[in-house]
């Protein structure tokens, strides 16, 4: 059987990428393999980790429960475009490290990529909302803890700072 | 690249999918939200040899509201979540949403696609069971309407044919003075059910209870229909005697296999306790709704 390869259009972190890809191709393999945008991580593959959740046209998404077929045409946003260009953190990057959010770091893209997501949408969450908005990321390092502690900080932060 | 490989159409219209599925039949599977098929194409335990995406397919997502309320198949968990109107017209959903895995899942998974994958732990299944859905069949052939306790026929199989897809689930309203309760237990938030229970009571003028429909998830082979167990609370007000009857009942009439997480005894009492709290429950809002 000859591969089946579809041409594809996407946008990451505002830079337009074409490429040419086999219909099985994961989303994240896609990130990780083609784009080398290996910020993603991959960790179970079958939806439970949470690792590899991106965001497709703004909304947290596991990267590998989608196919790279199927983002053509769409907007992704990954870890690589939540720094500025100077390289200065995002807020809830710079709460994460300043809050001791991450040990080994492996579930932390994902953690960034779901919680920017959330902090957009819920500006001044409880603690229970946070922790409820971060259920669908294992961390097997912190305990969770000091990630609950960085999202809360990470909000205040952006509060204080929103004009 | 994990999952087998595959031909990828995306379908420009329903006509489309529909002619490609009347093709190439078990071959072919449909493509939604892809929450349960990729994991499992990822495992390979599932290698379609045609993969048809609907997503492009607006005309198939939505929510109709009215005396019969229709959502279209392809309505993500997070459009029903938003959607104040359908949440109080089908207040199962309002308990039973944030019970479905995660935020990003939700982001994704469709409520056809739930119920065409028909796992009896999921939760939808059950509430459609409750509810007395019926759901939409289409085929390039023709349409038709299955009530949605003949469509589930046993562990990840329905009454699809090999060339239909759910195009649609009508719920109807609830009449009035009615009052609906879904409750789980999982092992962790967002796993799926060691057993859930979705109930509708409807009472009459003086608080005695006219109708009963109760239906379990993750107990059975299928979303349990346990309407008739719960049947002794009709002509009753809220009282131990006849829901502790009822509970005894639907701990009786039902089949849990038992996993690795609960023996068969276990999900047979946790459905007893949560019949008995799901119920007194659903005849509190039920009065409140009066």
């Amino acid at each position: 059987m000859q591969p089946d390869r579809h041409e594809i259009s996407v946008s990451v972190n505002g830079t337009a990428y074409r490429r040419n890809v086999e219909s099985r191709m994961l989303l994240s393999d896609f990130l990780r393999h083609e784009l080398l945008l290996a910020g993603t991580h991959v960790g179970c593959e079958q939806g439970v980790c949470g690792a590899c959740t991106i965001l497709l046209d703004g909304a947290p998404i596991r990267s590998c429960l989608m196919l790279a077929v199927q983002a053509n045409g769409h907007e992704l946003s990954t870890i690589e475009g939540l720094a500025s260009d100077s390289g200065e953190l995002s807020p809830v990057q710079k709460a994460m490290h300043e809050h001791h959010g991450l040990q080994c770091g492996y579930c932390t893209p994902g953690i960034l990529m779901t919680m920017t997501a959330f902090l957009k949408q819920n500006p001044s969450p409880s603690e229970e909302e946070v922790r409820e908005a971060l259920s669908g990321n294992l961390c097997r390092c912190t305990g969770y803890q000091h990630i609950v502690d960085a999202m809360m900080a990470a909000a205040q932060a952006m509060r204080a700072s929103a004009p | 690249m994990k999952p087998a490989p595959f031909k990828y159409v995306a379908a420009s219209s329903l006509d489309h999918a529909l002619t490609l599925k009347a093709e190439h039949g078990d071959e072919a599977r449909f493509l939604a939200g892809g929450q349960s098929l990729i994991p499992a194409m990822n495992f390979r335990l599932a290698r379609p040899a045609v993969v048809i995406d609907i997503n492009g397919l607006d005309e198939l997502a939505g929510i109709a509201h009215g005396p019969t309320i229709r959502v279209g198949a392809l309505t993500r968990y997070c459009a029903l979540e938003r959607d104040s109107e359908f949440l109080d017209s089908c207040p199962l959903f309002a308990d039973a949403l944030p019970h479905i895995a995660h935020p990003q899942i939700r982001n994704r998974g469709t409520i056809g696609g739930n119920l065409s994958h028909a796992d009896p732990a999921s939760e939808l299944p059950a509430l459609a069971v409750a509810m007395e859905a019926q759901m939409r069949l289409k085929s390039a052939g023709g349409e038709r309407r299955l009530a949605a306790s003949e469509f589930f026929e046993g562990s990840l199989t329905t009454g699809l044919a090999a060339d239909e897809m759910l195009v649609e689930v009508e719920f109807p309203a609830l009449p009035p003075r009615s009052g609906a309760c879904f409750m789980e237990v999982s092992r962790r938030r967002g796993d799926f059910a060691i057993a859930g229970l979705a109930t509708i009571v409807t009472l009459d003028a003086e608080g005695r209870c006219t109708k009963v429909r109760l239906a379990l998830c993750g107990v059975g082979e299928t979303p349990v229909d346990a309407s008739e167990a719960a049947a002794p609370l009709v002509g009753h007000a809220c009282a131990d005697r006849p829901i502790e009857a009822a509970a005894a009942a639907i701990r009786a009439a039902i089949e849990p296999a038992g996993n690795v997480h609960a023996s068969a005894d276990y999900q047979r009492h946790l459905a007893g306790v949560l019949a008995q709290r799901a119920i007194r429950t659903a005849y509190q809002r039920a009065a409140n709704a009066a």
